[in-house]
């Protein structure tokens, strides 16, 4: 099979719209996370969320950047998102100019778990107030979830293979794992791969909290409400942005002297078979993802120097995710550094598994593994364990696992090297 | 420049995002502003609502070019 590594990063996050911007403030622990503005959200559940920050923000997002003004009128932000972060991949692999033949080897695969909620929501309302002819003509096609694929493909002419995969929480990890496949089965020299998320509208944040899924209780310290295997977390704190990465056949990579971050040497699939929206009471099905991963690449458990865990904030989940690593990885456990960069910029839902990838990378490149914040009195279950609780720690980091697990009972993990 | 005119630029400026001085009177939406069909769908949907006129189809497809929806507005517009 063909070796795949990563040759560029894209990212547009809470924490930062741009890849040293957003990782220079998760290294600085600094939260995402505020009272929502995109709509009044006082009367909810909870008002709290993290948001992409507007422009003229430190830290902010300009989406005319690289989205025409035509195509940011018709699409939603999860799709704006992504178009912008597969850009900034691309352009950091220096891979703009590509000729035409190897453009028909280059393509796609950037998911989403949710699309275009905030666009079928206020269209739903155009419909219902003023008759099916008042219905854009962009509606279908600026919801769907393989549209970041498809607006993509057109932006850089890439011709080989489009594909987005819809896994709940667990998509960017396996866009990320699918299209490393892709490349190793000879179907693809180049592959952008990754995830987005733009949900954070009055019917997402309602429908995830009826789920009883999003934390409530931190209305007055909206920073404090995402803290992974804290006593106190109460549920997830919803993000939203975008994480896409330049996949490249290694030898190719190597002919044109590319920057190579990283080889994505091992990937895991696995599904629960338990229940819609509740982990499996042991784990089994983050186990065997995790297992494979491992298994795939060739690796020790003893080589795992960094996981970035799903760890979400939830009460039930958080544990059940630790409990996996403990029973795979044994008495390795007392070496390695475990931590969930949700703390900071929330659950990304469909762009998490991408945006905590590039996480990995980085950790990776810098030989520093972020910090789980919030972490003040961990669980009963969650002592013995490093989760780099409020500062980034610099470690020797030799190789890296992330975990994405998602609605439906899916698990994915990818394991990932230095070259 | 008649006022029709005048909101009627507006909008496509709007919804193409072109440069106002682009959007002549003899202007194709598709030839010269890079609009596609379901752009100009768009357009139609949003001049219906600024001038508070029906366009139904068959006149939609007579209008390509701003003059054409100006002309169209001035004559129907109550």
């Amino acid at each position: 099979m063909r070796r795949v590594v990563v040759t560029g990063l894209g990212l547009v996050t809470p924490v930062g719209a741009d890849v040293e911007t957003a990782w220079s403030n998760i290294k600085a622990a600094r939260s995402g996370a505020g009272t929502i503005t995109r709509f009044d959200a006082t009367d909810f559940q909870m008002n709290y969320a993290c948001e992409v920050k507007p422009a003229d923000h430190a830290w902010g997002f300009d989406p005319g950047k690289r989205v025409d003004h035509k195509v940011q009128r018709q699409v939603d932000p999860f799709i704006i998102y992504g178009i912008d972060a597969a850009g900034q991949a691309i352009e950091d692999a220096g891979l703009t100019d590509m000729t035409e033949e190897e453009r028909y080897r280059a393509g796609c695969s950037i998911g989403a778990g949710i699309g275009g909620l905030p666009g079928i929501e206020s269209e739903s309302l155009v419909l219902a107030e003023k008759g099916p002819k008042r219905v854009s003509p962009h509606f279908v096609h600026g919801r769907l979830i393989n549209l970041i694929s498809g607006q993509v493909s057109i932006k850089y002419g890439l011709m080989g293979p489009n594909h987005a995969v819809v896994t709940a929480c667990s998509t960017g990890a396996h866009s990320i794992g699918d299209a490393a496949r892709m490349i190793a089965m000879d179907d693809a020299d180049v592959m952008l791969a990754g995830g987005a998320e733009g949900a954070i509208c009055p019917i997402g944040i309602a429908g995830f909290a009826q789920a009883r899924a999003l934390s409530t209780g931190f209305r007055e310290a909206p920073e404090r409400g995402s803290r992974p295997y804290d006593k106190d977390r109460d549920g997830f704190v919803m993000g939203e942005g975008a994480g896409v990465v330049v996949l490249e056949e290694y030898e190719r990579a190597k002919k044109r002297g590319a920057k190579i971050y990283a080889e994505v040497i091992g990937y895991g699939l696995s599904g629960d078979a338990y229940h819609v929206t509740a982990p499996h009471p042991e784990g089994s099905g983050a186990f065997r993802s995790m297992e494979m991963a491992v298994r795939k690449s060739g690796l020790a458990l003893s080589d795992i120097d960094y996981i970035n865990a799903h760890g979400t904030s939830t009460p039930l989940g958080d544990e059940l995710e630790l409990n996996a690593v403990r029973r795979l990885f044994g008495s390795n456990i007392d070496t390695l550094s475990m931590s969930s960069t949700k703390s900071a910029i929330g659950h990304l839902l469909g762009g998490a598994g991408a945006v905590e990838s590039i996480f990995c990378i980085l950790a990776l490149r810098d030989q520093i593994a972020p910090p789980t914040l919030n972490l003040d009195n961990p669980s009963e279950n969650c002592v013995g364990v490093d989760l780099v609780p409020h500062k980034a720690k610099e470690r020797k980091i030799r190789a890296v696992l992330n975990n994405s697990f998602g609605f439906g009972g899916t698990n994915a993990s990818l394991v990932m090297k230095a070259v | 420049m008649s006022e029709t005119a005048d909101r009627v630029k507006k909008i496509v400026v709007e919804h193409l995002g072109v440069e106002a001085e682009k959007v002549t009177e003899d202007a194709s939406f598709i030839d010269d502003l890079g609009a596609d069909s379901l752009d100009i769908v768009e357009l139609v949907m949003a001049f219906e609502e600024e001038f508070e006129v029906e366009i139904p189809d068959d006149a939609a497809e007579k209008i390509t070019t701003v003059k054409d929806a100006i002309t169209f507005i001035d004559e129907h517009k109550g």
